[in-house]
């Protein structure tokens, strides 16, 4: 048994592991935890692939970033608000257990008919290739820092963009949310007690 | 692939690298200034942006090629879109200057993210490769989603602004998935193709015709994202609510300049690169063309909230572009473009109006309060009344001309019957843009207001320019016309 | 793929496992343990903590999010610099002033963000 299959059942325990506990944990911050470790796991796996970049985002964005937004939002609307569990759509849950079966079908197909799936582009020995000389991340590089060049920096006034609404957004909503300004005064008034 | 570094030439980006360059710099220069009693310099800044980014689009006009390794292209149609756009951003800045003022609210952001939009749709109208067209609306989208909720203290305002937002990313990412379709059908993302690798089109043919169903399938997808960005039915649920709920100047924008540049997007997406395709789109899109029309046309009667009524009259605009487009020839292009250029300006007019009736708070926008209001103000009311007629399609308004042309397109093309669908919801829209003409002509007001509304100089100048533009395009458009035929000529070249 | 390099990584998880566990087990069975009102309390940075958790059981306020929602949009630049930096021997001075421009652009935004007093706790 090669050290490739351990690591691969070591992170298949965990991955599954930590998405079950996920769906039973009680308290939302516990859920976001164990989504963090989820999304590590899933690093590993990409890893494992060889796909290091999809590694190295899953961890920086996903596991660091989105799973801290996830965190200061379920801080923002209180820990302890229960959820209502009435549901709106009749008829969800049979339809959840269906597209979910399609899901599984999908992903079962894919992975028994692995690359060779991958028809245009050269298909999957191209990837081989290019996997084994420059390594995927450097050949990204090449292709986001040339022909890609103009979304590459369009990307940045995307952001910039995105900036100027999370500050107008964020002062709107304390100008006419009473809750918010109120907790906000109690920070203050915290602060000079302490 | 081994690395080469590409050739850097930025004739076609020019007009958006111009307003990217002011909007930064106008962000910076608020936050370092602070909050002084009178910022005039902010909404002058952006003028010269908008003014610098006419003079490069002028600049780029009779150049036609692919330019940043074939992700831009430059040719007349991008050149009159852009304009048209920069046109659309300075009513906007313009009239947005009176609305902050009036309900002093931050104006740095207002004026930077109006930019920022422009800039993003000016991206759309030369977008070669669906990446770019891609990026290009994800920005435009994002200013847009919270310049409506921009007003303060008003909970429909962020409600309708977050309404936008979720369909909003929705509708994207079908668009995103759509491209993520195309180049599993195809291999390849680009409108065009050229020696930095082959289009969509070009590859499609090589690899032959087994993958056409992937591809059809693709396109449905990019049509719904675009569909939703101009308001075609069924992808227009957020139209009535955005419009609603944003400031007025913003609710202008939205109609003008969205549409303006989803329809370029979509002019270049499916006349120019899926042209030899032509016979498997058109269903689909003569399907959401009627679909719009007649949805649009019905719904209008029976709003009794101003903007909503133009909201459901900007969805039905929408289908009367499409029949342009469906056509997809020269003259379908051009009349297509022709129509965004003038139902801009006529739409920005009329929300320019709208915005000063509105009064403190945005708030007064019902057809109560519009009742009697020759008599009250009759300069505001002839103007309003013209921009509707223009709306309506009434001879001797630049509407009617563009409907004409549109429709013209259609029936050399042999669709007469859509020019007839184009036609009776015509009809039918008349109705509710003359229900507000009696009410402001034919019935009494019911209280004094308190305060008198008064119309600053800015936005006077906008409704006057706007009024301008709608009458003698209406009387002498054939120079528009042919500087829009002018356009086309290049287009399909690359 | 070649895993054995990976070895190290593995040692340092198991390394680290072990110092945290094993630290953890000696400080129980060498400390005194005298629980007080105070130490069993949970810590909030040392102010006094207060029904609910959240002070007067309240939200937090908006800034919490404006600050994750900030430090999100200046994380994806890093997904940028990573590839960049692996490719920095043959992008150059081109690749060099590609990322100057991107970097100066969200410099810009961290200006207006700055100056506008985002990054300020206290009012």
């Amino acid at each position: 048994m090669s050290i490739d299959v351990a690591v691969f059942g070591v992170m298949f325990v965990v991955v599954l592991g930590s998405s079950i506990a996920m769906l039973f944990a009680r308290n939302a911050v516990h859920v976001a935890l164990f989504l963090v470790v989820t999304q590590i796991g899933l690093a590993v796996a990409f890893l494992l692939e060889g796909a290091y970049f999809i590694a190295a985002i899953q961890i920086i964005v996903y596991a660091g970033a989105i799973m801290v937004l996830f965190l200061f939002v379920i801080m923002l609307l209180g820990v302890d608000r229960r959820e209502a569990l009435n549901e709106p759509l009749r008829g969800q849950r049979p339809l959840a257990v269906g597209l979910a079966a399609l899901l599984a079908a999908e992903v079962l197909y894919v992975a028994y008919k692995g690359s060779d799936l991958i028809t245009t582009g050269g298909g999957s020995q191209a990837l081989q290739d290019l996997n084994a000389d420059p390594g995927n991340v450097k050949a990204l590089a090449r292709v986001v820092f040339s022909r890609y060049l103009l979304p590459f920096e369009v990307t940045s006034i995307l952001l910039v963009v995105a900036v100027v609404g999370v500050m107008v957004l964020a002062r709107q909503m304390s100008a006419i949310s009473p809750v918010s300004a109120r907790s906000g005064s109690s920070v203050a008034d915290k602060e000079e007690a302490a | 692939m081994p690395l080469d570094i590409p050739a850097v030439r930025l004739t076609g980006i020019a007009p958006e690298i111009a307003l990217c360059a002011t909007a930064l710099l106008l962000l910076v220069i608020d936050a370092v200034l602070g909050e002084r009693r009178n910022r005039w310099y902010l909404p002058a800044l952006a003028s010269i942006g908008l003014g610098l980014s006419i003079y490069f689009a002028t600049e780029a006009w009779g150049t036609t090629r692919l330019e940043l390794s074939g992700m831009v292209a430059v040719d007349g149609f991008a050149s009159f879109v852009k304009i048209t756009l920069a046109v659309f951003g300075l009513l906007t800045v313009w009239l947005g200057r009176d609305f902050l003022v009036r309900e002093r609210a931050e104006e740095g952001e207002f004026y930077g993210l109006v930019l920022f939009a422009v800039a993003g749709m000016m991206l759309m109208a030369g977008a070669a490769d669906l990446i770019v067209v891609f990026l290009a609306l994800e920005t435009f989208s994002l200013a847009l989603y919270v310049l409506v909720g921009f007003r303060r203290r008003s909970l429909l305002s962020q409600e309708s602004s977050m309404k936008y937002f979720l369909l909003g990313s929705f509708s994207t990412a079908f668009f995103l998935l759509g491209i993520a379709f195309v180049y599993g059908a195809v291999g390849s993302t680009n409108l065009y193709g050229g020696e930095d690798g082959p289009g969509i089109v070009s590859s499609f043919m090589a690899t032959g015709a087994s993958d056409v169903g992937l591809l059809i399938l693709a396109m449905g997808l990019l049509i719904v994202g675009l569909g939703f960005k101009v308001a075609a039915v069924p992808f227009h649920m957020w139209t009535p609510d955005a419009y609603q709920g944003a400031p007025s100047p913003v609710t202008g924008f939205m109609a003008a300049g969205s549409k303006i540049a989803g329809f370029a997007a979509l002019l270049r997406l499916l006349d120019v690169t899926l042209y030899p395709l032509r016979e498997d789109w058109r269903p689909l899109v003569i399907g959401v063309a009627v679909l719009t029309m007649v949805v649009g046309s019905v719904l209008a009667v029976v709003q009794e909230d101003v903007k909503r009524l133009l909201a459901y009259s900007s969805i039905a605009h929408a289908g009367f572009v499409f029949t342009g487009l469906i056509a997809a020839n020269d003259r379908g292009v051009s009349g297509s473009l022709f129509y965004l250029a003038t139902y801009g300006i006529t739409v920005l007019g009329a929300f320019a109006v709208v915005a000063v009736l509105s009064g403190r708070d945005d708030e007064k926008v019902t057809l109560r309060d519009y009742r009697g209001l020759f008599y009250d103000r009759p300069l505001l009311a002839g103007a309003l009344t013209l921009f509707l007629l223009s709306l309506a399609g009434v001879p001797v308004t630049s509407g009617f001309v563009a409907k004409l042309v549109v429709f013209g397109a259609a029936i050399q093309e042999g669709y007469w019957w859509l020019a007839v669908v184009g036609m009776v919801t015509s009809a039918i829209a008349a109705f509710f843009y003359l229900k507000v003409l009696v009410v402001m002509y034919m019935q009494e007001k019911e209280t004094e207001d308190a305060e008198r509304v008064r119309s600053g100089p800015l936005s006077t100048g906008v409704i006057g320019l706007a009024a301008l533009a709608t009458i003698v395009l209406g009387l002498y458009w054939g120079p528009l016309i042919d500087v829009a035929e002018r356009a086309t000529l290049f287009f399909a070249g690359g | 793929m070649s895993l054995p390099a990976y070895l190290p990584v593995l040692f340092l998880v198991i390394l680290s496992t072990l110092f945290a566990a094993g630290s953890m087990f000696v400080a129980s069975k060498l400390s005194p343990a005298k629980w007080t009102a105070a130490k069993v309390e949970p810590y909030e940075c040392g102010i006094e903590p207060q029904e609910g958790g959240v002070p007067g059981g309240e939200r937090f306020p908006v800034k919490f999010y404006l600050l994750a929602m900030l430090f999100i949009i200046f994380d994806i630049e890093t997904v940028f610099l990573y590839p960049w930096a692996v490719a920095y021997d043959e992008l150059k001075v081109f690749g060099l002033i590609e990322m100057l421009v991107f970097v100066a652009i969200l410099v810009a935004a961290y200006v207006y963000v700055w100056r506008k007093g985002a990054l300020e706790w206290a009012e």
